[in-house]
Formats: structure tokens, sequence, C-alpha cells
């Protein structure tokens, strides 16, 4: 029993001091206004390395996100960094503000979602930092032991990163969101610096729609070629209305114009993990199934029944989906 | 515009369906179908276009791997590249190689070749990084366009648009500068007969990385890699009906 207590206290006194001397950065993504969601699974995984958490907006004319930014439980500081600089968010502008951070307090880990933008920043960062940056991750088992999806999601691979300071990006679907509520973090208002500006913002072209968005919602519609042009797919949008659903689509009905390209899932788009996957005319290529099949429960509607949908899908209907879609729609 | 650098990554198929080693060290490759990584193909192809606009006067393609990763090569030459360059590197250090070490050496022949673009897709399909050119474009400090679907190159003035998580940005830079390929960049050509067999007359150079002073000590250690989990097999339901019923019965409607 003693030697039990002795292997215990030596374990917790080892995590201790690991999470004593931890201390994150974590890039806020928001638009000026709100924090971004995936920035709460972000701020999670950062928990799960331990030790201080520190939160960086930068910006233009975002004091809304900061208060957001300060709820955040756990979260010790947040700097906040306001400049016209910072304008569309260039991995060319940031990168000098985090460098100077990153020297200044010595962080152990730099984390920001694998999105768009922390996919653009993060390497830039650890480029110059010279440390080798560690994308997507999907679980961390110890402060440099991080772990991930290669080939397209069909295998797992665990990595022991040896760099003083780890640049990771976090795959928001395998972290819960952590709560902007309950936590009184300090704001600290940081020089901005002169920012070089390589890169200049002209535009963005969102699209816009009423429905949840992609890689947050909980269930999830898709369609691909068997949907055969861009008018039928409001035979899932209606569909999605109904479920209070987000609509995805496979590559196939991007590539032939149904819809806009950051509507597609998978390898190469985005990663969804909803409570429920609706795959409609969709094969199930190895690419899609990439970003889809953490999905709690997948439905796959296809009228072909050696699709290889079927073999990841719960429940599968081998039907003509332009009378099964609407049949669903009705019924539910 | 005088030169561009196309980085080319040799991969398993992206049809392929791997296996991972019985001893968890890694995938099997031996004896497995490999080509041009798709997002290399597009990168490959802007820079062909371009050339064929007469923007740019000379494609370098580069390829970082052992001795097969010069098919890889040759299919560049082959789609319309000018002289490639194989970095050779093979065996254990291949199999540990990283963006990190790769963005260090198209670095460094950036420099080498006096360039002023350097295209490479987005992410190799194997890895699945999405590191590279945002890395070779800080240790250069050159602007970056990432995830590109369409490139206008006014003398040296890029006008870029990028694939974003809600759509599409546009952004300004000059050259020299990096890029990244994304799938909507452009449809890469086949190779025909005759380009393959002219490609074959296109010099290639073997340089090593030491002829490069660039370190590729690794700086990672692979624990494992392993299958993911197996779903669970579900079930063919007869109607919508039934559809709807089981969906109720799990809450999710």
């Amino acid at each position: 029993m003693f030697s039990t207590c002795v292997k215990t206290l030596r374990a917790a006194s080892k995590f201790a001091s690991l999470a004593r001397y931890e201390s994150t950065l974590v890039i806020a993504e928001h638009n000026n206004e709100n924090i971004l969601p995936l920035t709460c699974n972000t701020l999670t995984a950062a928990k799960k390395i331990g030790g201080d958490i520190t939160i960086l907006v930068a910006g233009t004319k975002c004091e809304a996100v900061v208060q957001n930014a300060c709820k955040a439980k756990g979260v010790s500081k947040v700097f906040l960094a306001d400049s016209d600089a910072f304008k569309g968010f260039t991995a060319e502008s940031l990168t000098p503000l985090i460098l100077k951070l990153c020297n200044e307090h010595k962080f152990t880990h730099i984390l920001a979602g694998a999105s768009a933008f922390g996919k653009a920043l993060l390497p830039r960062v650890a480029a110059k930092l010279d440390v080798s940056p560690i994308s997507d991750i999907i679980d961390i088992k110890a402060s440099d032991t991080f772990v991930r999806t290669i080939y397209a999601g069909n295998a797992i691979q665990t990595l022991k990163s040896k760099d003083n300071v780890k640049v990771v990006s976090v795959r928001s679907t395998s972290f819960e969101l952590l709560p902007l509520e309950g936590g009184d973090a300090k704001c600290e208002n940081i020089p901005t610096g002169d920012t070089l500006n390589q890169v200049e913002y002209i535009k963005q072209e969102l699209s816009k729609s009423d429905r949840p968005e992609l890689t947050s919602a909980k269930v999830v519609i898709s369609g691909g070629r068997g949907l055969k042009s861009g008018e039928n797919f409001q035979l899932l949008y209606t569909l999605a209305d109904k479920l209070n659903a987000a609509v995805g689509a496979s590559r196939a009905a991007v590539d032939a114009g149904f819809v806009p390209n950051d509507m597609q899932i998978g390898q190469t788009g985005k990663i969804v993990a909803p409570n429920l996957y609706i795959a409609v005319g969709i094969s199930g290529a190895i690419q899609h199934l990439a970003g889809m099949k953490d999905s709690k429960t997948i439905v796959a509607i296809n009228k072909d029944p050696e699709a290889p949908i079927f073999q990841v899908a719960d429940y599968g209907l081998v039907a003509d989906l332009f009378k099964a879609v609407p049949e669903l729609t009705e019924k539910l | 515009m005088a030169r561009v650098l196309v980085g080319v990554k040799r991969v398993i198929d992206y049809a392929v369906k791997i296996r991972v080693k019985p001893d968890k060290s890694g995938v099997v490759t031996d004896g497995i179908k490999h080509s041009m990584n798709p997002f290399d193909e597009i990168a490959v192809e802007e820079a062909v276009r371009m050339k064929e606009k007469k923007i740019v006067q000379e494609i370098i393609a580069v390829s970082c791997g052992p001795t097969q990763s010069q098919d890889t090569i040759r299919t560049a030459l082959a789609m319309g590249v000018d002289r490639g360059i194989h970095v050779e590197i093979s065996g254990p250090e291949y199999q540990i190689l990283q963006p990190i070490h790769v963005s260090k050496i198209l670095a460094k022949l950036a420099q080498d070749e006096k360039v002023d673009l350097v295209i490479l897709g987005k992410q190799a399909i194997d890895d699945d990084n999405n590191q590279t050119a945002q890395m070779t474009a800080g240790i250069l400090d050159w602007p970056s366009g990432t995830f590109c679907s369409k490139i206008d190159n006014n003398n040296g003035e890029l006008t870029i648009t990028r694939e974003i998580d809600g759509g599409l940005e546009i952004v300004k830079m000059k050259t020299p500068a990096v890029l990244s390929a994304d799938l909507r960049l452009n449809e890469p050509r086949y190779a025909t007969l005759p380009n393959i067999m002219k490609a074959k007359k296109k010099p290639i150079k073997k340089i090593t990385v030491k002829d490069l002073g660039v370190d590729v000590t690794p700086r990672i250690e692979i624990l494992s890699v392993e299958d993911p989990p197996v779903r669970q097999a579900g079930a063919i339901l007869p109607d919508v009906d039934t559809l709807i019923a089981k969906l109720k019965e799990s809450g999710h409607v």
C-alpha cells in the first residue's frame, strides 16, 4: 500500500512539475466582433496541456472580442493588439507580433484552431522560431506528445516533439468547446509595432447563409454528384431547415459547380463531426470519409448498394434520393 | 519575371487504400503504387500556364526523396517544366523528413536559382501537414499566398484569390512570393507520349542536403502509427419510415 502511495505521489508531482512550466499562447480567431467557436475548442486543448494560458486577440477595433476572451475560465491573461495592420488577419502581419510575444514571455506552446486562418499562420511562425509545427492534432498525450491523422484519416500517428516551442494547430471537432464564462482574465494592451505590409488585403467574398456554421453544426446534410445539379440542392436545403442543419458537399458536387467550395467536406475541405451526418448521393471516396467519419451517427441515402459510404453508415437507405429526401422532409 | 520553382512530392497514389505496418512504425510503401501529389500537379500546371502566357521564362521542378523521386520530376518535365533538381534523401532520413527540412531546402534553392516565385501544393496527401509553402515563405521572408484558387500575375504584381473557411478572399502582393495551390486552381493536363519522350532529354541535377548545407536532424519522434478505430457495421433500412423511427429512437430528431 505504501509503495502505491509513493507511486501516486511521484506521478502527481511529475504531472504538477510538468504543468507548472507549461505556458500556452492561444491565437484567437475572430471577426473583430466575436470569437469564433473553434477558438473555444482550442482553449480546451490548451487546458489539456496544463499550465498558464494566455490568449492573443489581434485585430482591428476588436474590444468586444477581448471582453469575450476575458470570460474564458482558466485563462490568466488576454493580450489585445489593435491595429489597422491586422486587417484581413494576414500571416505576414501577425507573425512578427507573435514572435515578439514568444520572445518576451517564453511560451512553451503556441496554439490555434486548424482552420484556413490557423493553417496559414502557424507554419510561418514556426519557421521563424525554427521549430517543426504540428498540424491538426486530435489528442494530447503529454505536453510534448500529440496525436494526429495522416493519409486522409486512414492512419493515426502519435509523435513526440523535440522542439522547445510546440507550435500546434488543433482539430476543433476533437476537443470540447470551452464556454466563455466564469473566468476573469486581465486584459493587457500590447504595442503592435511596425508592421510591414507584404500582403495587401483587398476583400472577402463570403457565402451568406442563415444555416448553422458547417464545422460546428449538430446536424449536417451533404450532397454529392448524385444531386445532378445546383438547383437540386434545394431539396437538401429544405430538409436542412427542418433539422436546423448545415449543408455540406462532396468534392464532386463542388467541382461540378453545384455549390461553392467552402461547403466541401473532406481531406482537403472541412472536417466535421456532428451528431448526425446525412450523406445524400455521395459514394464515399476515401477523401470524403476523411472529413466526416468521426460523426456520431451517419445516414447514407444512395441508390447504389455497393457505394462505399454504406460501409461507414449506421443507417443506410438504398433509394432514389429524389424520392427519399422529399419523403423524409415531409414526414419529419 | 524570370523563374518559377515548383515543389513536387512522390506520394502513395490517392486512390490506394493504405495499410499500416504490423510493427506500427508507419504505413506499407513497398510495392505500392506511387504518383505525384495531386496538389503538386496543380502547382506544376499553373507554372506551365504562366510560361505559355509568356510571363515566365523558366520552370524548375524540385523533389526531395529517394531515387524514385526522379520519376515524379520526369512527370513534371513531361507536363512542361524545363529542368529538374533531385535532392536525394533516402533511408531513415527520408522516413522522418519534415516540412521544416523541405522548406529549408526549397528556400536555399529559391535563392541559389534566383527564382521569383515558388509554387507548391497546399498539402501532401500522405502527411496532410499543409506547412511547407508557409514555412518556405517564412524562411525567405517572402509574402505567401496560401490555398490559391486563382492567380493573376501582372509583371510580378500578384492578385490572388484564396479559399478560406467562409468563402473566398482576395489579396495582393509583389514577387518574390511563395504560393500554395488549392484544388480549384486549375485542371492539370495529361502528359502526352511525345512530351514524355522529350522529357527524357531534359536535365535533372542531383544534389544532396550536404551540398545545400541544410540540417535534416529530426525534430519529431514518431512513437506509433496505428489503424483508426473501425466503425461498427450499420444496417440497411427498408424505407424512409424506418429511418425516421431509428433517428427518433436515437434522439436525433
